[in-house]
């Protein structure tokens, strides 16, 4: 259903945006490669949505280029290649889901049919849903609507902006296993979510935005600093603050050797949300 | 193109908006159809002064009254179908899922304007045709062209149906509505003033009102439809006719019909080009 890609889903280089005296991006450099999950964060008005926004042709750069596999952002080419979910969308309410996707269906020129749309209210949730109109819907369901709409068509780069702001625990793991499933097909996407956790969850890569400019970037392994060792023995947990993953094999054999008993290891490293609020400097959301 | 012009066309026909213009509708009709009953009645039983064709005079009268309401009326929907085509849904966040498929926003634009029309010229000519049948019904009289005022009639709704989209992407949707209505008013101030010009025989008042009907189109559109309908009505009856409500009645020929095909292409294009360098 899904079609693998050869060159990079999202190719943006020197990316600046201007609304009047406001500078939303600052020369912006990114990359979403193919079949990459890359999870976007920032604290309000850092330039995320203007980002998804320009790689959607919805807003023009004022300076830089944005590609969208290989074509350039906002021509019809870059459009017939992604999927999106903005983050205040709404749908018309007196359409029904069905009716909805057709829709997308015939604007997207996908051949798709029933068959696709079925299997994508399917795929989020909504299959008993399927005639209800939309103004009928929870804002819930309107967002796994939002989903399954972004998916028409079988984009080879999916931009979500906060496709998860209205699921309840359920609904975000849905769309968790979601992503894994589209990753796993070679769908590109781009996730700009303030739940840290979803991203370091899902995301093979996470890029910081602050005041229009990256500020960190890089897996969620290569962004974790060591914070220390803790084992748990027969006579407690021993805390190895300054150690790393690289000592455990000696702390140990050097236990073993000693007579004790070792019950678990934990290596600590620096959370998702440490690293950013490290990244942002303590900027509000 | 056709995919959105349908999607315009089941938006207005579902949205309550259209129930509402359909009561309205209905109520001005058996109104119309009371009037025209009383009034021939009494016609009937009056004698005019001589060179006054009473059953004419009252038939085109009330007709021409008819044609200023489908015109307002099909005005009302036509905004109401077109105000927050652009700013309004994208502040709605309606049009932004719209836009990001492989669709060139003009192509948008064009099938929105299209779904617009496809509900407000039938409107029209259904209530135009309505009206016209009442009165030649209860009154026996005739308009001396039938089809083209009723064109003429949607052709002016269609140019504010233009005008409205054009200020839909400068404009947020209640901005826009009060824009355009203000425009339409003054489109009816100008033939009210045309009116006052030839009363007083003021050729400037005249000259003026012309240029302004000729700016808002849809004026000069009505004024042409009411000389239309009176078209081959001579003498007395024919000069008091064509100082009517709301405008009189006013030539505009095949050189209106072209200045407002290039009126539609200009706003068209306007909107157009101002669309596509529109954040959204």
């Amino acid at each position: 259903m899904y079609a693998r890609s050869v060159s990079a889903a999202l190719a943006v280089s020197g990316l600046a945006k201007r609304y009047g005296a406001v500078e939303a991006l600052r020369g912006v450099d990114l990359q979403v490669e193919a079949g990459e999950l890359v999870g976007l964060l920032g604290p309000n008005g850092a330039g995320k949505s203007t980002l998804v926004k320009i790689a959607c042709g919805l807003v023009r750069p004022t300076t830089g280029r944005a590609e969208v596999c290989g074509a350039r952002a906002g021509s019809r080419e870059a459009r017939a290649a992604l999927g999106y979910l903005a983050e205040f969308f709404r749908f018309p309410g007196w359409t029904s889901a069905d009716e909805l996707l057709e829709l997308h269906q015939q604007l997207a020129g996908s051949g798709g049919g029933e068959q696709e749309r079925r299997e994508l209210l399917d795929l989020v949730g909504l299959s008993d849903a399927r005639s209800r109109r939309v103004e009928e819907m929870s804002k819930g369901m309107q967002q796994r609507l939002g989903i399954a709409q972004a998916l028409v068509g079988a984009p080879r780069l999916l931009l979500l902006d906060e496709p998860t702001s209205a699921l309840d625990p359920v609904g975000r793991r849905t769309v968790r296993t979601l992503l894994e499933e589209l990753r796993r097909r070679g769908v590109s996407v781009l996730l700009n979510s303030h739940l840290l956790s979803e991203i370091e969850l899902v995301c093979d890569r996470v890029v910081i935005l602050l005041a229009g400019q990256v500020v960190t970037a890089g897996t969620p392994a290569e962004l974790a600093s060591p914070r220390g060792v803790e084992i748990d023995t027969d006579r407690g947990t021993e805390v190895h603050a300054d150690a790393g993953r690289d000592d455990v094999p000696q702390f140990v054999e050097q236990l073993v050797r000693d007579g004790r008993k070792v019950y678990g290891v934990r290596v600590r490293t620096s959370t998702l949300e440490e690293v950013y609020v490290e990244a942002v400097g303590g900027e509000t959301e | 193109m056709l995919t959105i012009a349908g999607y315009g066309l089941r938006e207005a026909l579902r949205r309550k908006v259209f129930v509402v213009v359909c009561l309205l509708t209905v109520a001005f009709v058996i109104l119309y159809w009371i009037g025209n009953r009383y009034t021939f009645r009494h016609v009937a039983d009056i004698v005019p002064p001589a060179g006054i064709d009473a059953q004419a005079f009252a038939g085109a009268f009330l007709f021409g009254m008819a044609m200023f309401g489908t015109l307002f009326l099909g005005t009302v929907l036509a905004i109401f179908l077109t105000l927050g085509v652009v700013r309004g849904d994208a502040e709605r966040g309606l049009l932004q899922p719209l836009v990001v498929r492989p669709v060139g926003r003009g192509a948008v634009l064009v099938a929105r304007f299209l779904g617009a029309a496809a509900v407000c010229v039938p409107y029209v000519l259904v209530l135009y045709f309505a009206t016209m049948g009442l009165t030649g019904a209860e009154g026996g009289w005739w308009p001396d062209r039938i089809v083209t005022p009723g064109l003429e009639l949607a052709g002016g709704v269609l140019v504010v149906a233009a005008l409205s989209l054009l200020g839909s992407v400068f404009l947020s949707s209640i901005a826009n509505g009060i824009a355009i209505f203000m425009i339409f008013g003054g489109g009816l101030v100008a033939g009210l003033l045309g009116n006052i010009g030839h009363v007083l025989n003021s050729h400037g008042l005249v000259h003026a009102a012309k240029i302004a009907a000729w700016a808002m189109p849809f004026e000069a559109l009505y004024q042409d439809a009411l000389r239309e309908i009176t078209q081959n009505t001579s003498g007395l009856t024919g000069f008091l006719l064509r100082l009517g409500p709301f405008g009189g009645a006013e030539q505009g020929g095949v050189a209106l019909r072209l200045w407002v095909l290039a009126y539609l292409a200009i706003v068209g294009a306007l909107a157009v080009a101002g669309f596509a360098r529109r954040d959204l």
